[in-house]
């Protein structure tokens, strides 16, 4: 085991990461928050969060940025909402850890091969170029990206898909695939 | 009774018995679908984490396809697609500063949204636009099974407001009149795992697995659900979750299987055959 | 010069101007000086100047110096709500010799300082609203207070330990009482308390004198199973209309011997005990608690068989030697004059089915606070035993802090009560029982004399603290262990993971909320209420007892949640305030009024039904409108219906409120 210090000092606080936090769409009540951990304990992921939803919600308030971005709970979270339903503060609890989610891949803070973080922007490209999602095509880009050894264990499981025809052999695509283009591109300001 | 049909990557991947089952119920029920010409993926779940705006703009392109149709509220049958869609038409109202952004988008490609189409549930529109009784007269074959009805984490919250978010009932009610019995099931809501079963199946994994031992133990002989993910994690998962978890067997259906079933629609216009969890138990006795 | 007479109406205005910096708070926001110059060229305006506190000594001597020095005849002081110094500076101009009513005050604390944060803005909306002052107080006239003789006797509506409280006071300074309430028995929610924290003392012992102190005071008159149906009037002489409901039992024959109710048709009580919470059962024909107060039956004609099937052999009544037995009592209307209304209507415990997620009403484990407080009451309906409904002794047991309190689904405010009750519940759980006791709460809250020792003497005891928010209550069991048992599911936010407690029984420490219907009963005595439903103070520090109407004061939970040592000084504190108002006999009238000019009255009656306080009559002789000045509250409805223009309010004239608009709208 080794021995660290834990004290946080002022300085490692980032008020601006705060002020973004509460800038998004969703993170303007987090000051709100009375740290009940009633989100943490709706969430049936938190159990393998190094920081339990409710501990995000406050080290973002505090702007302690490295902490939060890098943490592994942002990329646990399934979007199932419950926190946000059961919070007595009604804080958007969920799209506060999308906007975390976006802003750590942004600055590439997400942890290395972290498949969560791959999948989502393997997604985004799939969009990009086809409109539509292929599920096992996305799957097997993830695997290849994140996890070899996963990816075979995968088969027999693949297998089945095929077996009950569950499985597209042509990725799916919109006719108008430059009209998708074209809007996602505007977003960019291209 | 004319809806717009937004049916999602999903159902034209690996929820297609959802899509097979729920075209069948609707003609059966007389619910007209024409479905939105080249649709879009609904800027679904993970495409939030990625881009907030680009998100919001393709669902926007979907409305806007919509409203070029006609504009009739649309019925998006799997829960992330209901689930992003209705969304987008809340942060459109409640944030003007996204709402032009997605306007400007949408705008460069000559589409326009309104921002007033209404986003439904199959199980909405079947309950409260349809009626029981019209699914009461159309059993041929009551179903006489024990089903657990497990609806999952979209649907119910944050945005729904045809049902109760904490203990639902619609699908119970389908079920008791297509002649099931439901079980009282005390994770309806309870989270799947969602994408997260693909991607961190060692955290994920439990989930699925408590939800399946518990509908075990209330006896059920099947779950029903209305999410194509859900039926994914439930169904596809679940020889693994028998191996790390201990033997677990549960047909998982669609709930439009489940009334298709009813309804004396063959099993396989159905898409029963999908099922990878063995749902021979279930047609035994729906015979 | 004798400023103080109606001539001075007509004479010349020569006016004195005073804008109060209130500290910072008004300079802080706007700029004073630029104000007062501006101000000080208005025609009229003799004198303009600022000060740091104009309600202070030296600044309302400020005023009076001027006065006499200046000969000023007109005041505008611009400050605070008129609603705070209002009657500090009416009473300065009265002290220099000059009529308080020759005086307008302008509010720019709370409407421009607190609501603006552009200081320019918050000027130039200041310089508006002094410059109307200006214009208007030119025609401000001579007017004086009205006194009335203040009706002595008091209603105090409500009989839990606040309206018990106050109605001894009062009755012991030797006033007269009519004490409404609409139980069939007085002693509100702490006569179904077992015991009361900190001291642990039991709420019955200190409660039941108090109860027969009313039944048996010569001053005071009790009408149980009573509602005030109607009032009128204003503070001094209101007239209020009490219906009585039947209890089908002749109260002044009644000795409450139960053997009317040994005697019921129905062998076994079968239905559902209101006192009890529904845990346990009574008969038609009842007793509503040992101790209930007056000690006498009463029958309820829903469930009574004589009622509903008229087929009913009557042995009760057979029973009764006193013949106190009337099936055919019908409701009565009793109507009294009374100068004061004191409300003490009390609270609601939350509803806790409208919490979903910790599935009372569902699972059977799953208690209320309040039952449990009946569950540990020796006189409860298990004799002070605490055992689950199936009979089994809970041997783990979690309590719920924060049920339909701090929640903004379901209310939003603190409780007060619930952290101090839940540690009582602890302890008596802990005691009766010897099992494993949690406490699931947000934060721990004990501020009060010797509260903090109690949570001390918990801590000691053994008994589990989590701090977190429960998310459910379920029978989802994910070990042997949690087999049968009611699963709470919480971060414990200090370990900092999610924690899942098996237990036997759930306890929900359920918030206090508003009546079901204050909001009647607030449009019924004209007062208001606070955002969230409790009835509104007039000032929250200074005015805790009085509301917005005068003579009539509130104490305890209906005007928020607190705790007995601050209803009952509460309840004090208002019988105090009525008391004061009573013994100076009469009372002054705000010279607000309408008043009809007769010569142009046409005897239209438009005016008559539309008072809303029915200050408006005919005078069948002139054929005109009359208005009671008494009655009168200066709403200005009537004189904005009457269409001959004949109807006026004195501070209210036409062109008082012109050249009011004139002076907003007229700017440089």
């Amino acid at each position: 085991m080794r021995i660290e210090e834990k004290v946080k000092r002022e300085s490692r606080r980032d008020p601006e990461f705060a002020r973004w936090v509460r800038s998004v769409a969703g993170g303007e009540d987090i000051r709100r928050c009375i740290q009940c951990g009633a989100c943490s304990s709706a969430c049936q992921l938190s159990s393998y969060m190094d920081y339990t939803p409710r501990r995000i919600i406050n080290l973002a308030r505090e702007g302690f940025k490295k902490e939060v971005l890098g943490s592994f709970t942002i990329w646990l979270c399934a979007s199932c909402y419950a926190c946000r339903a059961q919070c007595p503060k009604e804080i958007k609890i969920t799209d506060i850890m999308y906007a975390l989610k976006r802003r750590a891949i942004r600055e590439g803070t997400y942890p290395a091969r972290f498949p969560t973080a791959v999948m989502a922007k393997e997604f985004a490209n799939m969009i990009f170029s086809r409109g539509r999602v292929t599920e096992n095509y996305l799957v097997t880009m993830l695997f290849l990206k994140t996890n070899w050894f996963k990816f075979l264990g995968m088969s027999r499981l693949g297998l089945g898909l095929l077996r009950a025809g569950r499985m597209s052999f042509f990725p799916d695509s919109v006719k108008n695939r430059s009209e998708i283009k074209t809007i996602l591109n505007a977003v960019d300001g291209k | 009774m004319k809806y717009l049909y937004y049916p999602g990557c999903s159902l034209k991947g690996t929820g297609r018995a959802y899509e097979e089952s729920w075209l069948e119920v609707s003609k059966a029920l007389g619910v007209e679908l024409e479905e939105i010409e080249d649709w879009n993926c609904c800027g679904s779940t993970p495409y939030m984490g990625v881009d907030e705006v680009k998100s919001l703009a393709l669902a926007g392109r979907n409305f806007a396809l919509a409203e070029r149709q006609g504009g009739m509220d649309i019925i998006a049958p799997c829960s992330a697609c209901y689930l992003s869609l209705n969304k987008t038409n809340h942060v459109l109202n409640d944030y003007p500063e996204l709402r032009a952004k997605v306007d400007s988008a949408l705008g460069s490609a000559g589409l326009k949204y309104s921002g007033r189409i209404k986003v439904r549930h199959p199980l909405d529109v079947i309950l409260n636009d349809v009626g029981v009784d019209k699914v009461k007269k159309l059993v041929k074959k009551p179903l006489g099974l024990k089903l657990a009805a497990y609806y999952g984490c979209q649907i119910t919250r944050p945005y729904s407001d045809f049902d109760d978010p904490v203990r639902p009932v619609s699908m119970d009610k389908l079920m008791e009149a297509a002649g099931a019995k439901p079980v009282p099931y005390s994770m309806k809501t309870k989270c799947c795992g969602g994408s997260i079963t693909g991607t961190v199946p060692e955290a994920a994994l439990e989930l699925a697995c408590s939800l399946l031992k518990e509908a075990v133990k209330r006896g059920a002989d099947a779950m029903v659900t209305p999410c194509p993910l859900c039926q994914f994690n439930l169904d596809g998962y679940q020889d693994r979750i028998s191996k790390k978890y201990g033997k677990t067997e549960m047909p998982v259906l669609y709930f439009t299987q489940a009334l298709g079933l009813a309804f004396g629609i063959s099993p396989e216009k159905l898409g029963i055959n999908r099922c990878l969890a063995s749902a021979e138990k279930i047609l035994e006795i729906s015979r | 010069m004798n400023l103080n007479d109606k001539i001075s109406d007509k004479a010349p205005a020569r006016i004195g101007f005073y804008i109060c910096h209130c500290g910072t708070n008004i300079a802080g926001a706007l700029d004073v000086p630029a104000v007062r110059d501006y101000v000080a060229k208005m025609p009229g305006v003799i004198v303009a100047r600022d000060y740091k506190y104009m309600c202070s000594d030296p600044g309302q001597e400020l005023l009076g110096k001027d006065i006499t020095e200046h000969k000023l005849n007109r005041i505008v002081v611009a400050s605070c709500s008129p609603l705070l110094h209002e009657n500090t500076f009416r009473k300065a101009l009265e002290k220099a010799g000059l009529n308080p009513f020759y005086f307008q005050m302008v509010n720019i604390r709370e409407h421009v300082a607190w609501v603006h944060t552009d200081k320019p803005g918050a000027t130039r909306k200041a310089k508006d609203l002094c410059s109307a002052a200006v214009r208007r107080v030119k025609f401000h006239k001579f007017l004086e207070k009205k006194k009335v003789p203040y009706h002595p006797d008091v209603l105090v509506v409500g009989a839990g330990i606040a309206g018990i409280q106050a109605a001894l006071t009062m009755a012991n300074a030797g006033k007269k009482v009519y004490l409404v309430e609409r139980e069939p028995s007085i002693g509100g929610h702490m006569a179904m308390f077992d015991k009361t924290f900190p001291t642990l003392d039991c709420a019955a012992c200190i409660l039941t004198p108090k109860m027969s102190a009313v039944k048996s005071h010569p001053n005071i008159t009790l009408w149980t199973y009573s509602e005030v149906a109607k009032t009128e009037g204003s503070a001094g002489n209101f007239k209020v209309t009490v219906k009585r409901k039947p209890r089908y039992v002749k109260e002044e024959l009644c000795v409450g011997c139960n053997d009317c109710i040994d005697n019921c048709v129905f062998k076994e009580p079968k239905f559902a005990d209101e006192f009890n919470m529904g845990l346990g059962k009574r008969k038609p024909v009842y007793m509503p608690f040992p101790q209930a107060t007056p000690h006498v039956a009463l029958i309820d004609a829903e469930t009574c068989l004589h009622f509903k099937t008229g087929k009913c052999k009557q042995s009760c009544a057979e029973a009764c030697d006193r013949k106190a037995i009337d099936f055919n009592q019908k409701e009565e209307i009793k109507e009294i004059q009374v100068g004061t209304l004191l409300l003490a209507t009390g609270f609601e415990v939350f509803d806790a089915a409208k919490d979903p997620y910790y599935g009372y009403g569902v699972h059977p484990g799953v208690y209320t606070s309040l039952e449990i407080e009946r569950l540990v009451n020796a006189s409860g309906p298990t004799n002070g035993e605490i055992v689950l409904r199936d009979g089994r002794k809970p041997k783990s047991v979690g309590i719920i802090h924060c049920v339909g309190s701090r929640d903004a689904k379901t209310n939003k405010w603190c409780s007060r009560v619930c952290c101090m009750y839940s540690l009582k519940l602890a302890h008596l759980i802990k005691e009766h029982t010897g099992a494993e006791v949690y406490n699931f709460y947000i934060d721990m809250r004990t501020p009060g004399k010797m509260y903090e020792e109690f949570y001390d003497r918990l801590l000691e005891e053994g008994v589990h603290f989590v701090r977190g928010r429960v998310s459910e209550v379920s029978d989802f069991a994910m070990s042997p262990e949690e087999e049968g048992k009611l699963i709470l599911r919480a971060e414990d936010t200090l370990a900092g993971f999610v924690r899942r407690v098996p237990v036997d029984m759930v306890v929900l420490s359920t918030g206090l909320t508003p009546k079901k219907d204050s909001q009647t009963v607030a449009r019924l005595f004209n007062i208001g209420r606070s955002p969230e439903g409790f009835f509104q103070e007039r000032h929250p520090k200074l005015a805790p007892v009085n509301t917005f109407t005068d003579g009539i004061f509130i104490a305890g939970c209906c005007q928020g949640p607190k705790d007995i040592p601050d209803t009952v000084a509460q309840a004090g504190a208002a019988a105090a305030e009525a008391l004061a108002l009573i013994d100076k006999a009469y009372i002054e009238l705000e010279p607000d009024t309408a008043f009809v000019v007769e010569d142009t009255c046409s005897g239209c009656k438009s005016c008559v039904p539309l008072c809303p306080y029915t200050a408006v009559s005919f005078d069948e002789v002139k054929k005109k409108a009359v208005i009671n000045e008494t009655l009168c509250k200066g709403c200005g409805t009537c004189v904005a219906a009457c269409p001959s223009g004949s109807i006026k309010q004195n501070l209210f004239e036409d062109e008082q409120i012109f050249s009011e608009i004139e002076g907003v709208l007229t700017n440089d």
